[in-house]
């Protein structure tokens, strides 16, 4: 591993720690991001209390049921008549990771009637800590596979645009030159609204990434076609050429790989905006729907003048944000970093 | 569709583009009129208040248009009741119809003649003098079909547009087809026009739209107790007193108190709460349940008072589509054959936990509802429409008898073996619709039914209501102005416009629609009250056992004002808190208006 490699190690390690997190919630979350507890809407984040004893030494976490104040129903109170202690690998709510494996223990929960709600409950009463780690799976999962698909586009484009130059080259540059001029999220308003109305949350989805992705390939392709253009004529590529090797060859094994930096850079530079696009769309209400949360639609319940008047921890998917796009900015520099040339 | 339409709009999309505005501090004109000589006057009985300030309202947008006869839209038409008066006109408070232009007037014995006699000597806000000819002349231009004035359905009784007839120049004789019911009422709203000003654009066929926001106001005359003053695109709409109103208090002083009455828009319903809060707004009304609250904590010490007036005329509900599809919408015909069934959504209804609506989306400010007529409406609600508690057992028998069943998960199978599952629209922007929506989603997910939420723009979300059919159900909410059944004539003839779940009938698609439709054109033209609300109780029994509106909750009108706002005397009927404005007035301790 050289120098410049370690902080790009350390920075996707930190990535991947946090994506296998979000695309465990199922085991990490200790409820269902779709159970209503209606007797306890907006209740704070449950306190934790710690049980100590000396001898044997033993530390055991535990809470005390809430339970609202008569006549005030988000004032909440302890009752402290009776403890709950944290378990752990505790049996509740079923669940699927990634779609397949079903299980129904959970990292850590407590006893019915008591809940854990570490970053409190929203209208609903539905466990907010719960529903930013399942809101991670669209936000995160959507952001990467929207970049993705866009990256896949703007290279198919981009590098037919730079290799053959001309009329082609004339074609998909004014093309991507409309798409950049399109005011996007009218058009996203407007394709929603033409739309079958009986989406379930997985085809909806993946609309939202096919979406983000075909209006996102305009930019990425313009650097790449610049890349291809300038690379189809060093002397390398235009020897393979004058050998007899195909256009398809020269771009493949040639042409191609000299933009691999550009697009590994891009990429960690594309997926934290495409994350902000579908947290924007959800915002907007035209995301996945109830009650699948995603991060976009966690923040949208905290802009109302009364959620953030009254409760601030409705405010806490939006510090979820921070993490990520800390790492991927970092990430990005590293990379670029790692390209330059040693001075 | 005039009800559904405005109060759509009224609540609806949250998300127009703000127009940041301001409270323009305006220089304090205190000339007081002088009172005028003993005349025709109407003499208020409210408490005696004093000349000068100005009132800030908020609103959700700039009104469209200032022509009484053709503003459709709530905005509009809030500013524009402030500078028209109706011949007879309904006490918002009392919800009595009482004289209003109209001194007195007398019914024939067969209900069908109308004689009202005319105040003398009243001006319009110009000075011009008002009279039959004036009243002819409205009438005239309010029946015209070219001009689609959305209160000409009303003055069409029995098939036939009004009569009206001109026996002195301060005497009209208004003729009906048919006896129609509380007859008074039609007249409600009817904006008396000033001939000498509109005659030519009426002759030229440009009535329609004469009278926009951009008209100079010197153009402009009504009879209200306010008249336009300017208009500053995208800020602010501001009227000053009328000095020639009709009305005046107990000391003789000519109405209304308030200098000026200042319309400005702030968009969002949060933006509004925030203004009335920090004191940029001088009333509020339709806060919702969840800014009320926000406010109501901070009341004790703040310079304004909130008042709580209960259930209002409002009622939200889920339906289904049971129009005529054709082979284009398919899969939502193949859903038909559960919404057809009455069956279905009266286990639907029993599902749905409406105590949870009520606590959980409008923190218990609102009333659960079974029947479409809340009981803010005293006078005609059904009491004896039973309200079964949630019950999933219930709403289980109900489905297995149906012919329903359950797979081994749980999803509910119908007869054919196909899971039931459908989509719930509702208008993007509006939590309280989202919330309801979220709690059926949960509350069906109970009995094995998939339902997906989706939100569209309200402009959208109508189209697809009334013109294309292209959606399986919807929660929506409807409003009215007046608290008398034939308000909602649009809504329960099955030919209605406002029909919401099979709007334009040609024929009763079932024989409860034909039934209500008999009975609603019945309780028109009975004249007896105690028949006509048996009929209308009918109609509610009707309603709340074929359930093509599943009922949900009432929220409250829930209203403020600043504190020294005399004669504030808020409403449960629209317009809840300016309904008595030329009765508003400043008490002294706070001196409002100064620079």
């Amino acid at each position: 591993m050289t120098v410049a490699s370690r902080p790009i190690a350390v920075r996707l390690g930190l990535l991947s720690a946090l994506y296998a997190a979000v695309l465990l919630a199922g085991p990490i979350a200790p409820d269902a991001p779709g159970s209503q507890h209606r007797d306890l809407p907006f209740a704070p984040p449950t306190r934790l209390h710690v049980e100590a004893t000396l001898r044997p030494l033993h530390l055991r976490p535990f809470v005390y049921r809430m339970v609202a104040r008569p006549g005030r129903p988000d004032e909440y109170e302890e009752d402290l008549g009776r403890r709950y202690p944290v378990h752990f690998l505790i049996h509740g709510a079923r669940y699927t990771v990634a779609g397949m494996i079903g299980a129904d223990r959970h990292l850590f929960g407590v006893d019915a009637p008591a809940t854990i709600f570490l970053f409190g409950s929203d209208q609903f009463g539905r466990d907010l800590f719960s529903r930013v780690l399942f809101g991670g799976q669209i936000s995160l999962v959507a952001g990467a596979l929207g970049a993705g698909l866009a990256l896949m586009v703007a290279v198919a484009l981009g590098a037919l645009a730079g290799f053959y130059g001309g009329w082609v080259d004339e074609a998909i540059m004014r093309t991507a030159e409309l798409v950049l001029a399109l005011p996007w999220l009218y058009l996203l308003l407007a394709i929603r609204s033409l739309l079958p109305l009986h989406l379930d949350p997985a085809r909806a989805f993946l609309l939202i990434v096919t979406v983000l992705g075909i209006v996102g390939w305009a930019r990425p392709a313009r650097l790449i076609r610049g890349v291809v253009r300038s690379g189809r004529r060093r002397e390398h590529v235009v020897a393979a050429r004058a050998s007899g090797a195909t256009d398809l060859y020269l771009l493949w094994r040639h042409v191609l790989p000299q933009t691999s930096g550009l697009l590994v850079t891009q990429l960690a530079v594309l997926i934290p905006q495409y994350i902000l696009a579908e947290i924007t769309l959800s915002f907007l209400g035209l995301g996945v729907g109830e009650p699948a949360p995603s991060w976009g639609a966690l923040l949208a319940a905290a802009q109302r003048y009364e959620v953030l008047s009254s409760y601030w921890w409705m405010l806490l998917p939006g510090f979820a944000l921070v993490p990520v796009f800390l790492l991927y900015h970092a990430l990005a520099n590293a990379l670029h970093r790692a390209q330059e040339p040693l001075a | 569709m005039r009800s559904s339409m405005t109060n759509a709009i009224r609540r609806g999309a949250a998300c127009s583009l703000a127009a940041g505005l301001l409270l323009i501090p305006f220089a304090a004109g205190h000339a007081s009129p002088a009172p005028a000589a003993a005349d025709d006057r109407l003499i208020s009985r409210a408490t005696v208040g004093r000349y000068g300030g100005q009132l800030v309202v908020n609103q959700r947008a700039e009104p469209r248009t200032l022509n009484p006869v053709t503003a459709i839209d709530s905005v509009s038409r809030d500013v524009v009741k402030c500078t028209i008066a109706d011949l007879i006109h309904i006490n918002r408070e009392t919800q009595r119809a009482e004289p209003a232009l109209a001194r007195n007037w007398t019914t024939s014995s067969d209900g069908r003649r109308y004689t009202l006699a005319l105040r003398r000597d009243i001006r319009f806000s110009d000075g011009q003098p008002f009279d039959a000819d004036d009243v002819l002349f409205s009438f005239a231009v309010y029946l015209d079909a070219d001009i689609r004035s959305p209160q000409r359905d009303l003055l069409v009784v029995g098939g036939q547009p009004v009569r009206v007839r001109k026996i002195d120049p301060y005497t009209v004789q208004v003729d009906l087809a048919a006896p129609y019911a509380g007859a008074e009422r039609l007249f409600d709203g009817v904006a008396m026009l000033p001939r000498h000003l509109l005659e030519s654009a009426f002759k030229g066929g440009r009535l329609a739209t004469a009278w926009s926001v951009g008209t100079p106001a010197a153009e402009m005359a009504g009879l209200g107790p306010f008249r336009l003053k300017e208009y500053v695109p995208g800020e602010r709409i501001v009227l000053e007193r009328n000095p020639y109103y009709w009305k005046a208090d107990r000391a003789g002083q000519r109405l209304p108190y308030l200098d000026r009455v200042a319309f400005t828009v702030v968009a969002s319903d949060d933006a509004q709460a925030i203004r009335f809060q920090a004191g940029e707004a001088d009333v509020a009304s339709r806060l919702t349940a969840e800014n009320f609250d926000v406010l109501k904590r901070a009341e004790p010490t703040a310079p304004y008072t909130l008042v709580d007036l209960g259930a209002g005329l409002d009622y939200s509900f889920l339906f289904f589509n049971l129009n005529d599809l054709g082979p284009d919408l398919a899969e939502i015909s193949r859903k038909q054959r559960w919404f057809r069934e009455t069956a279905f959504r009266r286990a639907v209804s029993l599902a749905i936990d409406r105590e949870a609506i009520v606590r959980l989306v409008y923190r218990g400010r609102a009333t659960p509802l079974w029947s479409h007529v809340p009981p803010g409406n005293t006078l005609w609600v059904n009491r004896a429409i039973p309200q079964p508690a949630r019950s999933l057992d219930g709403a289980r028998r109900l489905l297995r008898a149906a012919g329903f069943s359950w797979a081994l998960q749980g999803t509910l199978l119908d007869g054919r073996g196909d899971p039931v599952e459908f989509s719930i629209l509702t208008n993007a922007g509006n939590h309280e619709r989202l919330g309801m929506a979220t709690i059926i989603q949960d509350d069906l997910q109970q009995l094995g039914v998939s339902v997906h939420i989706v939100t569209l723009e309200l402009r959208a979300l109508v189209d697809r209501l009334l013109k294309t059919h292209d959606y399986e159900a919807c929660v929506l909410g409807l409003g009215n102005g007046d608290a008398s059944p034939s308000a909602e004539m649009n809504v329960w003839l099955s030919s209605g416009g406002s029909h919401l779940w099979h709007p334009e009938q040609t024929q009763p698609a079932t024989p409860w629609e034909a039934e209500i439709d008999v009975l609603m054109r019945r309780q028109l033209t009975t004249l007896d009250a105690g028949a006509r609300k048996r009929l209308y109780d009918r109609v509610q029994e009707l309603v709340a056992q074929n359930r093509p509106l599943i009922v949900l909750a009432s929220p409250n009108v829930l209203v403020g004002a600043r504190k020294g706002l005399g004669n504030f005397r808020p409403a449960v009927l629209d317009h809840h808190t300016l309904w008595n404005i030329e009765e508003l007035f400043w008490r002294p301790e706070r001196p409002r208006g100064a620079p």
